[in-house]
């Protein structure tokens, strides 16, 4: 029971870094075609994410690998019963990995406008989809007794989905232009700076108007009234949000960067705990709900494996730490000179 | 349109597309890392060419065998997941090891090193690839002990309905995933060193940049000999290995119908599955396959039809994948011992040039063959004698599949033809004559 739980938390956790990791060069990669206004704007904004967003997809790659190893049926059912839209994700994130090798290889006005169509779609979508999904999550599949999926593509793209989505997505361009900001300089800096300030008002909104619905269309507040200490989660989030606009007006981008990391790991802990120990409710039975108790693998398995996280992630996140720390710095003539550098 | 069938092709395209690009990178990473150690240690800016120069068909290659890495992972999910829910307690495990000690170094690090020369002393530079190569590798033996348990399950019990881990060393150390890993990654190596050899090769017959590509085909020949003679001693331990754990599969490889003494192998044959027998044999050499399966000439080998027909695999491709990686497999060492004979006069040997320019697909074709061996040998099984793979599918609708599966040929199409045509473009234009951005010497 405990280690389903502590694995459960776990989780949660891998999500919530993936989003606070690729979801700033996801979101750089939505704000590619308005802010990249030159060749040269658009190479500065790739190489603000080009030597970190490859180890950030890992966060995915792992988070899916141990949803498979720690809950063998969630990642069953929830792979195949979204299989339309994690297919879309997965498209476009092979195009948007391809694209920043593909583009700088031919210089071809038509090639280079490819792969930033590529960039576009391939980082929009999966910020939207995630959304979507997740949210979809937190309201509860239509699962039967036997956990199969009673709907399709369509059943997901309902209005608080898509709300979700919508959440998703100006999350990370608020994330995005802040990294953007910390990494560029002159007119582009300037347009990243600009921008932050009107998405992350609408962010506030979309943020408000999602908890406001979460009380209506799904079940999260249950955890947090039954333990009312836990609105600690939503107040982060919250104040995350707030310390945003503190810093960004204070123009200091690093730390209204971190506040950022600090309200989506709120939001998404609010998901996650307000969940547990669901994974994916029915919402036709609450009976036919997988959960972290009745989906999990055997207790050896959790137990090695959480020997294998213990032991490895802290040194993912030392090296991670180090690269990011290596590549903080702003993008320089000097860098974009760099042949294999794009 | 039956979604299991479809699924199967879909994972066979998504898999095999996969595997036209992690060899390379597994053997290529090795060659570059050595360059540019070279160059750290000397100082010689040729090593730096060099580096810079394979470094970049390098990094195309990797980009694809990233994103076509990530479309299996949710393959499992999305079209096999009867089969997830029930192997996931060890295979998924498996995978989330891999991804935790293996992918993030390599991907974290492949951005330093693409991004960090100026920013690392040129020793450090160099150890970021060799970390690069190194999980590489790290993950391929990760993957493959996953399938080297499909391919022989151990360490498993059966309860609640599913194979459940029952002893992490026993499938770690898995003999099949073992070989597997001894015979896959320095397959690998063969890959990578043909490449640089046959490129290097092209140049050489222009004569141009004469003395940086004797220098970068010499690097390469060395680990391609190594490894091409150890890619067919190891290769005869692993055929032993699958004669005692799936016999089905040796049969079909052999296309040996029936049960018998001193079995012969057949140098071709045109199998005939519905008659069970072959409608032409070609060369039969008696006592081989005992020999090759127990190294006793007068071993008894079961035949096909000890085993029940929903038991067989495909006999013909198996067949004839294994014939092919074979008859490459001897090829290799022949070529690479005749180039050390001919290493120092390379130039004036056009005749052999021409052939290593030609052998460039050919390990291309002998990894892919191996691997339909492997898999398609394996059928009816999706976990050797514990699944069937008909049982394994999701249960989504034909109509899905189908259109993922059309997507997946026209984008994988695509993209392979602009990876393929961007790989040719650097390789034939030859290196830059200086180099722009040397790393801090230190
Ligand atoms: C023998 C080696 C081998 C085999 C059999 C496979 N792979 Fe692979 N894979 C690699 C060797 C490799 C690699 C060399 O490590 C790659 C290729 C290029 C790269 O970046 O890493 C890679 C990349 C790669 C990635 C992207 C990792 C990243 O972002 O860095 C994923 C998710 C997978 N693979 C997953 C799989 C799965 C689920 C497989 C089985 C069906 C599989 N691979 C077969
Ligand atoms: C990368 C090299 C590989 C290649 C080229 C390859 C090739 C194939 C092929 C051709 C098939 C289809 C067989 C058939 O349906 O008749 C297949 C099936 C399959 N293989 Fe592999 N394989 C590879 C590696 C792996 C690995 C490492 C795993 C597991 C970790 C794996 C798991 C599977 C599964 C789950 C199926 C689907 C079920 C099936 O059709 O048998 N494969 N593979
Ligand atoms: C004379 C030499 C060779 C012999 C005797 C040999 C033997 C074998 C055998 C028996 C298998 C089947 C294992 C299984 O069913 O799972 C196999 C698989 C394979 N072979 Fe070979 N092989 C040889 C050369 C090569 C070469 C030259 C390459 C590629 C450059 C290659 C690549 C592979 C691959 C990728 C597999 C699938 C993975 C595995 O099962 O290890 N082989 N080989």
């Amino acid at each position: 029971m405990i280690l389903q739980s502590i694995w459960f938390f776990l989780w949660g956790l891998l999500w919530a870094i993936f989003f606070i990791t690729d979801g700033f060069d996801l979101g750089i990669g939505t704000l590619y075609p308005f802010l990249g206004k030159s060749d040269h704007d658009k190479r500065v904004m790739i190489h603000a994410m080009g030597p970190l967003w490859d180890g950030n997809e890992v966060w995915l790659i792992t988070a899916g690998g141990v949803t498979f190893a720690a809950f063998p049926l969630v990642y069953a059912v929830m792979f195949s019963s979204l299989y339309t839209a994690l297919m879309l994700i997965l498209f476009a994130l092979i195009l948007r990995g391809v694209s920043f090798e593909f583009r700088g290889k031919v210089d071809h006005p038509a090639w280079r406008k490819l792969w930033d169509t590529c960039i576009f779609i391939g980082s929009f979508a999966p910020a939207l989809l995630f959304g979507v999904a997740f949210a979809n999550i937190f309201q509860g599949l239509p699962l039967n007794n036997e956990h199969l999926f009673q709907g399709n593509l369509f059943t997901l793209l309902n209005p608080y989905g898509l709300l979700g989505g919508v959440l998703f997505v100006l999350f990370f361009l608020v994330h995005g232009a802040l990294w953007l900001a910390i990494r560029s300089q002159g007119a582009l800096h300037d347009r990243a700076v600009a921008v932050a300030g009107p998405l992350w008002f609408v962010l506030l909104l979309i943020a408000v108007a999602f908890l406001a619905y979460s009380a209506v269309a799904t079940n999260l507040y249950a955890n947090f009234l039954a333990h009312p200490y836990l609105f600690v989660i939503i107040l982060l989030a919250v104040a995350g949000l707030l310390g945003i606009k503190h810093f960004l007006v204070k123009q200091q981008y690093f730390k209204a960067w971190f506040a950022s990391a600090l309200a989506i790991v709120g939001a998404t802990f609010f998901g996650i705990v307000g969940l547990f120990p669901n994974m994916l409710p029915s919402n036709i039975n609450a009976e036919y709900s997988l959960t972290a108790h009745n989906a999990s693998s055997s207790p050896l398995t959790l137990k090695i494996m959480l020997i294998v996280v213990l032991l490895f992630i802290p040194v993912v996140l030392a090296y991670q730490i180090w690269a990011y720390h290596m590549f903080r710095t702003k993008v320089t003539e000097e860098d974009l000179a760099l042949e294999e550098a794009y | 349109m039956d979604p299991v069938f479809l699924s199967r092709l879909q994972f066979a395209a998504a898999t095999m597309f996969h595997f036209l690009f992690v060899p390379l990178t597994l053997g290529l990473s090795v060659l570059v890392a050595y360059m540019e150690t070279r160059y750290a240690r000397t100082g010689d800016e040729t090593y730096m060419r060099m580096t810079k120069f394979w470094g970049k068909m390098f990094l195309i290659n990797f980009a694809l065998g990233v994103v076509t890495g990530i479309t299996l992972e949710f393959q499992f999910g999305t079209n096999w997941s009867r089969y997830s829910a029930f192997v996931g307690d060890i295979f998924g495990s498996l995978l989330a090891v891999e991804a935790t000690v293996a992918f993030f170094l390599e991907s974290t690090l492949i951005g330093v090193w693409i991004f960090g020369w100026k920013k690392l002393s040129a020793k450090a530079h160099a150890a970021v690839m060799w970390l690069v190569a190194g999980a590489s590798n790290v993950s391929a033996l990760w993957i493959l002990i996953a399938n080297g348990w499909m391919q022989h399950p151990v360490g498993y019990v059966m309860r609640n309905g599913r194979a459940e881990l029952g002893d992490f060393a026993a499938v770690v150390f898995n003999q099949f995933a073992i070989l597997e890993f001894l015979h896959t990654v320095p397959a690998a190596f063969i890959l990578g060193s043909f490449f640089v050899m046959g490129i290097s090769a092209y140049h050489l017959l222009k004569k141009q940049q004469v003395e940086f590509f004797t220098r970068s085909f010499r690097i390469a020949l060395v680990l391609g000999l190594v490894s091409s003679i150890w890619v067919a001693v190891e290769g005869d331990q692993h055929a032993v290995h699958v004669t005692k754990v799936q016999p089905a599969k040796l049969a079909a490889m052999e296309s040996h119908w029936e049960t018998s003494k001193a079995a012969p192998i057949i140098l071709f044959a045109v199998p005939d599955e519905k008659n069970e027998r072959n409608a032409i044999e070609i060369g039969k050499l008696p006592g081989l396959l005992s020999f090759l399966g127990y190294h006793d000439f007068n071993a008894e080998v079961k035949g096909l039809k000890d085993f029940p027909p929903k038991d067989r695999p495909p006999v013909l491709l198996t067949f004839l994948s294994f014939r092919t990686m074979v008859a490459l497999g001897t090829l290799f060492p022949l070529l690479t011992l005749i180039g050390l004979f001919l290493r120092n006069q390379l130039v004036q040997n056009r005749w052999y040039l021409m052939i290593m320019v030609a052998a460039i697909p050919l390990p291309y074709i002998a990894m892919e063959a191996g691997w339909v061996l492997a898999e398609v040998g394996r059928q009816p099984w999706i976990v050797y004698g514990l699944m069937r793979t008909a049982d394994a599918a999701s249960p989504v609708a034909g109509s899905q599949v189908i259109s993922t599966l059309i997507a997946f040929i026209l984008v994988y199409g695509l993209l392979g033809l602009m990876g393929f045509f961007l790989i040719a473009k650097f390789a034939l234009k030859g290196p830059e004559p200086v180099v722009e951005t040397l790393p801090r010497r230190r």
